[in-house]
């Protein structure tokens, strides 16, 4: 499977959820498969999706999920020894490791080698990390959700992109938008 | 009193309950500080613009942050003061150390002090240098300042303000 359809098949568990989506085409994707004033797309910024849902995580009782890649947690390594040491019970980082740089046109990312994302987490301090076939994602989701743990997951995939219009919201409609589904 | 914990007090009657920190040695009296109070959630970051990415989900979340960071940072963290903080108009209050100015011990650090005024310029942040220990008086209006008009703004802290480098 490709990231976009893993995202059409747990878009009925997003739904209900914060979400905060990479940067570029992980973006694009969710947001034509399931707009949601609950989801907030990165419009640039690569890398910060997992430091964003962290802050958001820590900052408010409700469950967050952040979208995350692979070559955008390898771009800012340091945020896994940061939710290792501050995992709140109501963050889930799902990282879609798809082992390129799927926005850009594929390029191998060093996850389709030898590094292991999820071997990285748990060495960041990480209690509580699955890594999960693309087929598996909406069963382990909905399971780290009913666990109440915070949670990291790593799901492999293959490469590719769906063809899906730019999102031209402005930046701060899409927050504040997202800030009073926050709130409410 | 102690300019550490003014700081840290303007902080808390201003509702900043988020605080994340790389450190500086001029900033390590305030980061204790900070550390201390139960009224502020301390999360040390390990890189700047993570930080920032920590500040801005803690506000959408509903709570107010603020960084406390080198100047040298501001070269690690253009891009996401462009792209993320000032593109969703957020607020950042940035308490920067400003190292490379007058008593600076460290040659190299001068290096990014004589960008520093120029990027922050470039980027329209809001810039405040406090040069003598009598301007942090300011500090609480910054903090107003910023909540009231959602912006990253930026308050330079030179080593004369924090009383010089002790014995080098
Ligand atoms: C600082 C910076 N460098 C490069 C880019 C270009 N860029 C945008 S998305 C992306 C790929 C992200 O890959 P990954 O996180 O694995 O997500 P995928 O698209 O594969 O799901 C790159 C390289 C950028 N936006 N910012
Ligand atoms: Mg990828």
């Amino acid at each position: 499977m490709i990231r976009s359809e893993i995202l059409k098949e747990i878009a009925p568990i997003l739904r209900d959820q914060l979400v905060v989506c990479n940067i570029g085409i992980p973006s694009q994707e969710l947001h034509a498969i399931d707009d949601q004033p609950s989801n907030f797309y990165m419009l640039g910024t690569m890398g910060l999706a997992s430091s964003i849902g962290l802050g958001l995580a820590l900052a408010q009782p409700k469950t967050v999920i952040s979208i995350d890649g692979d070559g955008s947690v390898l771009t800012n390594l340091g945020t896994l020894p940061t939710i290792g040491n501050n995992m709140p019970p109501n963050y889930i980082l799902m990282i879609i490791d798809n082992g390129s740089y799927g926005s850009t046109g594929d390029q191998p990312t060093y996850t389709g080698k030898k590094t292991d994302l999820a071997a990285m987490a748990r060495a960041a301090g990480c209690d509580d990390v699955v890594e999960v076939q693309d087929v598996d994602t909406g069963k382990a989701l909905q399971a780290a959700i009913d666990s109440g743990k915070g949670t990291v997951m790593v799901v492999k995939c293959d490469s590719g992109n769906a063809k899906m219009p730019v999102i031209t919201m402005d930046p701060v409609v899409i927050r504040d938008r997202f800030m009073k589904a926050v709130a409410s | 009193m102690n300019i550490d914990k003014k700081i840290t007090n303007d902080l808390v009657a201003n509702e900043v309950s988020f605080v994340t920190t790389v450190p500086c040695k001029q900033l390590a009296g305030v980061i204790e500080e900070v550390d201390k109070r139960d009224e502020i959630f301390h999360i040390p970051s390990n890189k700047e613009d993570e930080g920032m990415g920590l500040c801005a989900g803690a506000w959408m979340g509903g709570k107010r942050p603020a960084i406390i960071m080198q100047n040298t940072a501001i070269g690690v963290t253009i891009n996401t003061l462009a792209t993320l903080i000032q593109y969703y108009r957020m607020p950042l209050p940035m308490l920067i150390s400003y190292r490379g100015e007058l008593r600076e011990p460290v040659a190299c650090q001068v290096e990014m002090a004589v960008h520093t005024k120029a990027l922050l310029a470039q980027m329209n942040v809001p810039t405040y240098h406090f040069h003598q220990q009598s301007d942090v008086e300011e500090f609480d209006a910054i903090l107003k300042y910023t909540f009231m008009c959602n912006k990253p703004v930026a308050i330079l802290t030179d080593a004369n303000f924090w009383g010089g480098y002790g014995d080098q």
